[in-house]
């Protein structure tokens, strides 16, 4: 890529950010969201399973997916987006995929993604 | 028709930038600086108001002959991008000098702009693509070897002929367009770099024109969407 555009780029990254968490598919996360509502400003929660992951530094985003009311809602969060305030992880996943559109097609229980035991990842590692 | 300032530069890609915590995709332009390398009066023997702008420096033994005896008489290193700028006001030109550099400040951020540029060559192309038309209503029920068709280019008799400018297929792209209005989204002066906000034709690599705004000359718009809640 042109060197211009890497540091244009470079100047909306965010050093301790989203991205440097490790957010993995199928983690289970709350994101905080800062709204404008008047000159007020407070932070909406979005929580659900991230389902996507695209990368491509200041450019990375996650997709999210949750069941509103009975309906479901994904959004797509720029990770470097100056209106994320954090996000936190609720409950890390195992798949076996890179991107989970097949929870589309699933509700209820069927939906749920395994969770995924760090134990297991380092027993893995030695 | 009003004097409209341009120059000449170069599209280096798209990425996207934050502005008020929204996205905003930007083309990034190398613009300038730009050089006046020529200057045309009304007195002299070329008979009307212009300057040529050059952009680019190349090296002295990629200009032929004839060229780097016109970039001497200038005193300028030879350039890869030159384009005349009318200029009909004759006071007007007494504000360019041969040599003069040219940069990017002369636009403003948020203001209106036109971009030119050749577009990306596509090689020959059948209708569907190059004219959104539809082909053939059915891929089934008999059709052979018509699905990606023109239909019927003409009548009988009357007229005899098939119009001209009927459309058909043929070689697309690798033109000259111009997209207009769109915005200045950022100047980054020091670098000599203009972000636009949206697209702008041709090629990454490719060489552009910018114009102030024929339609929205010299107005100043929000980069941003601007919603209001």
């Amino acid at each position: 890529m042109n060197k211009v555009i890497e540091e244009i780029e470079s100047q909306y990254m965010r050093k301790v950010g989203p991205e440097s968490q490790g957010l993995r598919v199928g983690d289970t996360v709350r994101v905080f969201v800062k709204i404008k509502e008047g000159d007020k400003e407070r932070d909406q929660v979005f929580e659900g399973i991230i389902i996507g992951q695209k990368r491509g530094g200041a450019r990375a985003t996650i997709t999210v997916r949750k069941i509103s009311h009975g309906v479901g809602v994904e959004r797509i969060f720029p990770l470097h987006s100056p209106s994320i305030d954090k996000i936190e992880v609720k409950a890390a996943g195992q798949v076996r995929r890179a991107k989970l559109n097949y929870l589309r097609g699933l509700a209820g229980k069927a939906a749920r993604v395994k969770e995924r035991s760090d134990d297991r990842v380092t027993k893995k590692g030695e | 028709m009003a004097f409209r300032m341009m120059m000449l530069g170069k599209k280096l890609g798209m990425t996207q930038i934050f502005v008020e915590g929204e996205r905003i995709p930007v083309t990034v332009l190398e613009l300038g600086p730009n050089t006046v390398v020529q200057k045309k009066t009304k007195d002299s023997k070329d008979g009307y108001n212009s300057v040529q702008l050059g952009f680019g420096d190349k090296d002295h033994k990629k200009a032929n002959k004839a060229m780097a005896g016109h970039f001497k008489r200038a005193d300028q290193k030879p350039k890869w991008v030159l384009k005349e700028l009318r200029i009909d006001d004759d006071a007007k030109i007494n504000d360019f000098q041969v040599g003069q550099e040219i940069k990017a400040d002369i636009f403003k951020e948020g203001e209106f702009i036109d971009v030119a540029g050749i577009t990306k060559g596509k090689g020959y192309q059948g209708v569907m693509r190059r004219h959104h038309m539809k082909g053939a209503k059915n891929a089934t029920h008999g059709t052979h070897e018509y699905r990606r068709h023109i239909g019927s280019i003409g009548c009988r008799t009357t007229p005899g002929e098939v119009h001209k400018g009927k459309r058909m297929a043929g070689h697309m792209g690798a033109v000259r367009r111009t997209t207009q209005n769109v915005r200045v989204a950022k100047i980054m002066l020091d670098k000599n770099v203009l972000l636009v906000r949206g697209s702008v034709p041709g090629p990454i690599n490719g060489y552009v024109m910018v114009f102030q705004a024929r339609k929205k000359l010299g107005k100043i718009g929000k980069v941003t969407r601007s919603v209001e809640t």
